[in-house]
């Protein structure tokens, strides 16, 4: 009897079952990259905003201290998004007739709130704490990046969790004095391992299975 | 054979008495159900979330759906965070951080009556309500009402609007219409005119109304409040000739007798009345209390001694300690009882104390202030002064007479400051069809209910929480009410109201407060007076200075006792939970368990076992209720402890224009209220129909299958040997005794340890919890199958017969077991432990199996069977705590120990390099708890007062033979009976059953 397949058909399904093994793997690699891609992150896309405000501007060649604006980053959870008169300190008496600045004299006159667009998003289920971290020797630009670069602020980290994690096992490895929790461009003065574990000590840090505790971060 | 032919009249009352007698090896029952083991109860032992059987879902349907999950699980993870924005401050309000709550000393007026609180507030939206620790009604403790009343400021239910016979209408065209008739009104110098308010003791409101009346000298001001005080004012001009206001120092007090008077549930001391009457019970200087009461009540649950007793046998026993007592000269009968408490009251002279409640007649509470006076009580233990509520004494006299103008046409125009008149309204009084007559009628009122619809005028009203205003507390200690939030409907308060019948009808509610006060603060600088008085949470000194007072010599003479009712007594109280009706569109209330029949959604009439089984009744039959000829038509309850041949109806349901909450719930008892018969009346007919009601209980949900779990003792006992309280219970495996892993020590431990002496089971912490914790409301159909979200219930626990059973609440939030079973089963790790001992629930990892629950041994985690948060409404949003995660479908949850104010306090400590204080953090339940029964704190510190708590040797665990190491506790109960009484009716119960 005349065979109804052709040998070659062997080597065809031998490819095709273990293809769908690679493919499915392929898959799955495929929706992973994709998970921790800058499409679904967001890391390192530029907003834009209703008012082009460079930090790049502000901090780096002006050397504005970020708590001018941000004040309550040492003390409460939001770091706090500046509110128009802090803009208009400045800018009553300079650039009064800059058509960059029309958005924020608009909100000055009318009394409504200039809309910025949330750079850093954690979800809802996630209770981040600024004030904690400042105290504990975090610096901004650990999770911020180099801001006094900036000219449009982008997300410097992917902000998932693997990330939160990485520093809560071990925050010996970004730790800085707190003196120098502000500044940009720090360079430690030594070798970090060594400065870090000696400020977890100094600070009071706990224990990373502590910090690793679930209601840490989620409530 | 259905259940209800098997329950059907009659013998299984009798079954349920054979069954407790042979009660084995536990002493405590929960409800007759359990005792009888009826289908619905074994149904809620075994399967606790009960799963509809039809759920209208084929195997086929299932199949599908369950295989396009798999294939779809996962996708979920592919959303990418939407854009958000951010509005921030155009310019910072003063003290404001974004983030960090603020707290504002105000007051919630429940009956007339001030309790301070302070309202947390986050960016200017008020999320939950506190104790105010300087006000002398709170003393940091805060009951249900002021608990509750936050969420009916967002009630999206509410009026929102200003409106003549249905049209939107402007302010101003209000107050144009209003000088018309004051015009109208003037030549009879405001013969027409009527004012009617609820219980008003704000001096403002009180000098504005006075205000009105010297203009129109004829004018007449009506206060009504359906749960008001007449009786107590009455019962004090019977006794001194004048209306004076008693004042109760229950701290003071080492003997109290309690004629019906509920002061640890209700009345205007409330949370202050608890948290006195609580320290006195924990073992220390114990103080005694008898009750005698018709139905039971919290503080009959309380005491050393209650008799369930009908109106009439109230009056003749009040009468009798009287005699024995000498305070009144008579010969009556005496029985062992009356004499045991007469001795008791004699022994404690000065510091003994008899009280009457609103519901007793007035010559109830005169013979209490004549036993007081009698054994030099008075001026210790009671304190009198001038009545702390304006307006007319006899309010039922003074509405009686409006209903009676309205009718021949004397009035033309009627002012309704809040209040329901229509609704609460003694139904002889047909107050709604009376109004009819009048020309004009005007209604102020948080909602568009059965008496705006009845008015040509409706000004919506502004809530507490967002109008100036002033109130007095029980001793007449002045809080001004401040704002915390623009009134979000534009609603108006009853000063600017009131205001519109001034000359100045435009003033703000602030200017009229404010102005009225001018002068009068203490300190030199008014403007620090004022902003003093604002941060404190009340005016100093403001408390009424005590009168002394007399009693006549001759006021025996006056007081006869009334004869005895054959036949049913009608006995009609406010509701627990929902008060009179105000509180009737709330959800968190409503779904909130009643203390003692644990009901919820719904009233019913309360029947004692014996009388039931008389009449051949049972629990859920629908029975016609006739007084006077009217009728309602009335679930039955069978209530163990009532008094026999009375019957109780709560009034505050059956509401038509209530809000969605509130429609439709309950039946209307004031329909059976008449003006001669506000709290009791006699010459019920109760008339079994063939109809059965289903009524949403939680008394036998989430049972401890056939074991004691309250401990308690008396404190003779207790103080002989203290090891009594560890041998009621088995033996506990030894730390080292299990297969669980050790888990590693944290910097510090939790604990809660929950004092069941001090407990009085009022619900407080049950509705703190559920405002502070985020929780929604499920509804009654959810709640009838054990899907109820609140995350501490108390369970309520009798000891003894059917007819008098002592009682004992136990309030169970999750244990945070040390060796938590809840943990080894979940499949998905959705449930850990902390290094500090919280059993920790992750929401995002729950994918719902409910096998934690299934192994939980206290059944205190609940399910989201369905998305049971409202999503959608706005309003509903503002309410919310934004530190708590908002839970959606599927998920479990449960008591988290409020670990959001553990993480704030961490976070204020490390900021500081300290560690955390002792009583730095105070979770939700804690604070509201007027009795001071729960102490959370570090268990690891040994100073700490949890730690000492846990060190009495009343500290037990619940189900500690398991070996779950539970790091909640409780402190047994005590009890302190009267030795010449005692034993207790145990006993007796087993002779007479």
């Amino acid at each position: 009897m005349a065979q109804i397949f052709h040998r070659s058909t062997n080597t065809i399904s031998r490819v095709s079952v273990f293809g769908a093994v690679f493919f499915v793997a392929a898959l799955g690699w495929l929706f992973d990259a994709l998970n921790r891609s800058p499409y679904t992150t967001q890391q390192g896309v530029a907003r834009v905003q209703p008012v082009q405000f460079s930090h790049q501007h502000h901090v780096g060649a002006m050397g504005i201290d970020c708590r001018y604006c941000h004040t309550s980053v040492e003390k409460a959870a939001y770091a706090n998004i500046p509110p128009t008169k802090t803009c208009m300190n400045c800018h009553s008496q300079i650039w009064t007739q800059s058509p960059e600045l029309e958005p924020v004299r608009e909100s000055w006159r009318s009394g409504r709130s200039i809309e910025w667009v949330k750079v850093y998003d954690l979800p809802d289920y996630v209770y981040f704490n600024h004030s904690i971290h400042v105290a504990k020797g975090v610096g901004c630009e650990t999770c911020h990046g180099r801001i006094d670069k900036m000219p449009l602020v982008s997300q410097h980290p992917t902000l998932q969790m693997s990330w939160c994690l990485d520093c809560h096992r071990a925050p010996e490895k970004y730790l800085r004095p707190r003196e120098d929790v502000f500044t940009m461009g720090y360079v430690p003065a030594g070798a970090q391992q060594e400065i870090g574990e000696r400020l977890r000590a100094e600070y009071r840090i706990r224990p990373s299975f502590e910090l690793t505790d679930c209601t840490t971060c989620h409530r | 054979m259905s259940e209800s032919e098997k329950r059907a009249a009659g013998p299984s009352i009798a079954e349920a008495r054979t069954r407790l007698g042979a009660l084995e090896g536990r002493e405590y029952w929960r409800s007759l159900e359990e005792l009888l083991e009826t289908e619905d109860f074994r149904e809620h032992l075994h399967r606790e979330f009960r799963v509809p059987i039809d759920s209208g879902v084929n195997r086929r349907e299932i199949l599908t759906l369950m295989g396009a999950s798999i294939a779809l699980a996962g996708l979920t993870g592919c959303t990418r965070q939407p854009t958000e924005k951010i509005f921030p401050y155009v310019t910072p309000p003063e003290e404001l951080v974004p983030g960090v709550p603020l707290f504002y000393a105000t007051a919630h007026v429940h009956g007339g009556y001030a309790r301070g609180i302070l309202a947390k507030s986050y960016e200017g939206r008020p999320i939950k309500i506190e104790g105010n620790e300087l006000h002398p009604a709170s003393l940091g403790g805060t009951d249900v009402f002021a608990q509750g009343f936050l969420l009916n400021m967002y009630d999206p239910d509410r009026s929102q609007t200003l409106t003549e016979r249905g049209r939107i209408r402007p302010w101003s065209s209000f107050l144009a219409a209003v000088r018309l008739a004051l015009e109208k009104e003037r030549p009879a110098r405001g013969a027409g005119l009527r004012f009617l308010t609820g219980t008003v003791t704000s001096p403002t409101l009180q000098k504005q109304i006075a205000g009105v009346l010297t203009e129109f000298p004829e004018a007449k001001w009506v206060a009504w409040e359906p749960a008001g005080r007449d009786n107590v004012y009455e019962g004090a001009r019977l006794a001194f000739g004048e209306a004076v206001e008693p004042r109760h120092a229950f701290g003071a007090a080492d003997v109290i007798l309690s004629l019906e008077a509920d002061f640890l549930g209700s009345g205007p001391a409330m949370p202050r009345a608890v948290r006195d009457f609580a320290s006195r019970r924990r073992g220390e200087n114990p103080n005694r209390l008898y009750v005698v009461e018709a139905t039971p009540s919290l503080t009959g649950a309380r005491a050393d001694h209650r008799r369930p007793m009908s109106p009439a046998e109230i009056e003749a026993f009040a009468r009798a300690v009287a005699v024995a007592t000498g305070a009144i000269a008579s010969a009556a009968p005496t029985d062992p009882f009356v004499e045991a408490v007469a001795a008791d009251l004699k022994a404690h002279r000065g510091s003994g104390l008899v009280l009457a409640g609103e519901s007793q007649p007035p010559p109830v509470h005169a013979l209490a202030h004549a036993i007081n006076q009698a054994l030099g009580n008075s001026g210790k233990t009671v304190t009198y002064s001038e009545p702390v509520a304006g307006g007319p004494v006899n309010q039922a006299a003074a509405l009686g007479e409006l209903a009676r103008d309205m009718e021949l046409g004397r009035v033309s125009t009627l002012v309704i400051v809040d209040g329901n008149p229509v609704f609460n309204a003694p139904a002889d009084l047909q107050f709604g069809k009376a109004m009819g007559n009048v020309g004009l009628r005007i209604h102020l009122g948080l909602y568009d209910d059965e008496t705006s619809r009845l008015c040509h005028w409706h000004v919506a009203a502004a809530h507490p929480l967002e109008a100036w205003s002033d109130a007095r507390a029980y001793d007449g200690t002045v809080t001004i009410l401040q704002p915390l939030i623009a009134p979000l409907f534009g609603g108006k308060s009853s000063h600017e109201l009131l205001a519109a019948f001034s000359n100045q009808p435009e003033k703000s509610g602030h200017d009229l407060v404010k102005e009225a006060w001018s002068g009068k603060l203490p300190g030199a600088d008014p403007d620090l007076a004022w902003r003093r008085a604002l941060h404190d949470g009340l005016v100093e000194g403001s408390a009424l200075p005590a009168k002394a007072v007399r009693v006549r010599p001759d006021f025996t003479s006056e007081a006869r006792p009334a004869a005895p009712d054959a036949g049913l007594t009608l006995l009609l109280r406010p509701d627990p939970t929902i008060w009179d009706g105000t509180y009737a569109n709330n959800g968190w209330l409503q779904e909130l368990a009643k203390p003692l029949t644990k009901l919820t959604w719904d009233n019913a009439a309360l029947v004692a076992p014996a009388t039931a089984q008389k009449l051949g009744l049972t629990t859920e039959d629908v029975v016609e209720l006739s007084v006077g000829g009217r009728k309602v038509a009335a679930p039955v309850w069978v209530m163990p402890g009532q008094a026999e041949n009375c019957v109780t109806v709560h009034f505050g349901y059956g509401r038509t224009r209530g809000g969605r909450v509130a429609n439709g719930k309950g039946f209307d008892a004031y329909g059976l209220r008449t003006s001669t018969g506000l709290w009791a009346a006699s010459g019920l007919a109760v008339d079994k129909t063939l109809r059965r009601a289903a009524l949403a209980t939680t008394q036998h949900q989430y049972a401890m299958e056939g074991r004691d779990p309250v401990r308690a003792v008396t404190v003779d006992a207790y103080r002989k040997d203290p090891g009594v309280v560890a041998r009621l219970g088995e033996a506990v495996p030894g730390p080292t005794d299990t297969l669980y892993p050790k888990l590693p020590t944290g910097s510090y431990a939790w604990g809660l340890s929950i004092d069941l002496a001090s407990c009085v089971g009022c619900n407080a912490c049950v509705i703190a919890c559920q405002s502070e914790n985020n929780i929604p409301v499920v509804g009654k159909d959810q709640v009838a199958r054990g899907r109820a979200l609140q995350w501490i219930r108390i369970d309520r626990y009798y000891k003894g017969g059917l007819d008098d059973p002592e009682t004992v609440h136990q309030p169970v939030t999750c244990m945070h077991c040390e060796n938590a079973p809840c943990e080894v089963v979940c499949p998905v790790n959705a449930t850990v432990h902390s290094a500090e001992g919280l059993n920790q629930m992750v929401y995002n990892r729950c994918v719902g199996t409910r096998y934690c629950s299934n192994n939980c041994p206290y059944k205190v985690r609940r399910f989201n069977f369905f998305l049971y948060t409202d999503y959608t409404t706005e309003i509903l949003k503002l309410v919310r705590n934004p530190d708590v995660t908002v839970r959606s479908r599927g998920v479990m949850e449960k008591c988290s120990y409020c670990v959001q104010r553990i993480n704030r306090a961490r976070y204020d400590a490390e900021r500081e390099n300290r560690p955390i204080r002792d009583g730095e953090i105070v979770t939700a339940c804690q604070q509201a708890c007027p009795a001071e029964a729960i102490v959370f704190g570090n268990v690891s510190d040994p100073e700490a007062r949890v730690s000492k708590a846990k060190a009495q040797p009343r500290d037990y665990g619940l189900l500690t033979e398991l070996g779950t190491r539970p790091r909640t506790t409780y402190l047994a109960s005590l009890s302190n009976p009267n030795p010449t009484l005692a034993p207790a009716s145990r006993a007796e119960e087993k002779k007479n059953g």
